[in-house]
């Protein structure tokens, strides 16, 4: 579903990629270029490496280019899947063939960088622009973006949202604008919530920035990122606890592990997260994340560490109000937290379809042909099957969170015949 | 190497050029917490105990002294509320695992950390590793190493070369901050070179 803006290029236009190398290998006096690509886009892989072929075949990568006596050559690097190797040094230490880990200097990769040599390490996308930006002359490329961030970006839209895919737009685009305009707002019916960017360790926007205009700046002042390029559309029906406790978590697992605030730090972050998404937060926990944060961002070694408490930062500045139902009313707002909802079957509407016994698998739901169902509430697994299934035109499942489930109602009402001859 | 003056904790430094926050404070007879750092290894940051606060043109930030390396007119500071904080938050993510290290113990009294604040979850290990590079870069023997990542990286010893190699050796040992280290040596020891005579009464 995630498609990484980057491996688009690579996959449909390497060659400007390879464009924008040479001439920044030519330009800083590099024989040598690399290009770290994960091994899980195959397609990736095999465009970019055709394309430097052909180009070799060309003359346009290798030996004497064009007659001009500069040489340079690129070599792909097939990466062996770990987030952190996106931070520059882990990348480039896994280009040493070497772990992924950053390296722990303060200096910068212009002046020590691959091989202990000045190094030049841009996203591919920045790479593609080159070509365009020698071309077309810098006036050409500054007429798009804000004052701070020039030019267009590629963002991967995707969640809950009618169109998703890859967009290019200009810098400064609002959010409003790449969601309604470009994405065709949100499928069925349902309300907006937020927009995460910036790949995991991004924030989350919510409703009331849809206006912000798109660029570096603005992002970041939101409590997010520009990050990758990724775009998560969020309806009303997400709860931004899990959302946090979600990318918490995946970025727990793709720690180096090198340093402790992140190694550390962030397996505590994951497990109070996950403790309040089960309803058992306590008095205490926000603050304690936060302290967490602190660390994070203050203390460690690299990016991955610094940005991670970004997922709960952000939704805790927008959306605090869920994280203290969770925590002091074991209630999960947008009802999707599965330990502290309970399913229940609405007596009036429960048409005695028979449908959702049928399906549970749990055989939790009692009733029978005009009998109306109930939900046995010790035995239901909260698996959601119920609410599914029932057909739209009844909706008679229902979610409650933070308040006890009604008693069923007694047995010589639940035949739906009788009810029909009171009337 | 040409001199250079910088001011820790208030006071006049001097030292040379491309000495690192931690070695002129240490110079200087300024203390400062580290756990990773060892004087025969190179400067690994990870455990980043030794952060402290520069002001360089005007600006202050939070670096790790054990790889910053030192510039003319730097003023440090090896101590402030936010410095502590941050120290005592890091003291009891490592006390959860190693809970009766007592260089862990002495420190956590200095900064008022709790050992009891984060769950325990004894690995005993607090990945300084200092066993790792000791072993690779001064025995350049590389008998133990990383395995794995992030929150599930341990260290191991390979047997292949620790057969060959530890039993005279076994300079990693008082390196270790907590029990772990031995306890890892003796486990494999046991169970990959079986002695003599437990394989006869197998």
């Amino acid at each position: 579903m995630r498609v990484i803006p980057g491996h688009a290029l690579l996959e449909g236009n390497p060659h400007s990629i390879l464009e924008g190398l040479i001439i920044g290998g030519y330009a800083i006096g590099s024989c040598e270029g690399y290009i770290y690509v994960r091994q899980e886009y195959p397609l990736a892989v095999e465009n970019i490496t055709l394309a430097i072929e052909q180009a070799e075949k060309y003359g346009f990568l290798g030996k004497d280019i064009l007659g001009s006596g500069f040489d340079f050559k690129v070599i792909v690097h097939r990466g062996a899947g770990a987030f952190v190797c996106g931070e520059s040094t882990a990348l480039m230490t896994a280009l040493e063939g070497r772990v992924g880990e950053p390296r722990p200097k303060y200096i910068h990769s212009n002046i020590r960088g691959l091989w202990n040599r000045p190094s030049v390490l841009n996203n591919v996308e920045t790479w593609a622009n080159v070509p365009l930006i020698i071309n077309k002359g810098a006036d050409w490329f500054t007429q798009f973006g804000t004052e701070g961030s020039k030019g267009t970006k590629i963002f991967s839209l995707v969640g809950k949202i009618t169109n998703t895919g890859l967009v290019e737009v200009p810098m400064g685009i609002t959010l409003k604008d790449i969601i309604y305009e470009i994405g065709g707002g949100i499928p069925g019916g349902k309300r907006f919530k937020a927009v995460q960017t910036g790949g995991p360790s991004g924030g989350c926007i919510p409703e009331e920035l849809l206006d912000l205009e798109v660029d570096f700046d603005e992002l970041t002042k939101a409590g997010s990122m520009m990050g990758s390029g990724g775009m998560i559309v969020m309806d009303e029906d997400t709860c931004m606890v899990d959302v946090a406790r979600y990318f918490i978590n995946f970025l727990t697992d793709e720690s180096c592990g090198k340093c402790l605030p992140c190694r550390e730090g962030l397996r505590q972050m994951d497990k109070i997260l996950t403790n309040i998404t089960e309803g058992k937060g306590k008095e205490g926990d926000i603050e304690l994340l936060e302290e967490l944060s602190e660390t994070a961002i203050e203390a460690s070694l690299c990016a991955l560490g610094k940005s991670a408490p970004n997922p709960f930062l952000s939704t805790l500045r927008y959306f605090r109000d869920e994280y203290e139902a969770h925590i002091k009313e074991k209630r999960c707002p947008a009802l999707f937290c599965k330990e502290l909802i309970s399913y229940y079957i609405d007596p009036a509407k429960c048409e005695a379809c028979m449908i959702c016994i049928k399906k549970c698998p749990v055989e939790a739901i009692d009733g029978g042909k005009k009998k109306i169902h109930i939900i046995d509430q010790e035995k239901c697994t909260n698996c959601g099957t119920c609410f599914e299934v029932c057909p739209s035109r009844f909706s008679a499942v229902i979610k409650i969170s933070g308040e006890p489930v009604p008693s069923p109602i007694p047995e010589e009402e639940r035949m739906i015949i009788k009810k029909s001859k009171e009337k | 190497m040409s001199e250079i003056r910088l001011q820790i904790d208030g006071k006049d430094v001097t030292t040379r050029e491309g000495m690192t926050i931690l070695e002129a404070a240490q110079g200087a007879g300024i203390s400062i917490p580290t756990l990773c750092y060892h004087e025969k290894l190179e400067p690994y940051g990870g455990c980043r105990i030794c952060i402290v606060e520069v002001e360089v043109r005007g600006w202050t930030k939070l670096v790790v002294s054990c790889v910053y390396l030192v510039e003319e007119n730097l003023v440090v500071r090896t101590r402030s509320e936010k410095i502590d904080r941050i120290r005592k938050t890091l003291l009891e993510l490592l006390l959860a695992h190693a809970p009766d290290s007592s260089q862990l113990q002495d420190l956590a009294t200095e900064y008022g950390a709790d050992k009891d604040r984060f769950e325990k979850e004894a690995s005993f290990c607090i990945h300084c590793g200092l066993c790792v590079r000791y072993c690779a870069e001064v025995k350049k023997k590389n008998a133990v190493g990383f395995v794995d990542r992030g929150i599930r990286k341990e260290i191991s010893f390979i047997p292949e070369i620790a057969s060959k190699e530890c039993n005279d050796c076994k300079e990693c040992f008082p390196l270790c901050p907590t029990s772990y280290l031995q306890a890892a040596f003796v486990l494999i020891d046991a169970l990959a070179f079986p002695s003599p005579s437990s394989e006869s009464a197998s």
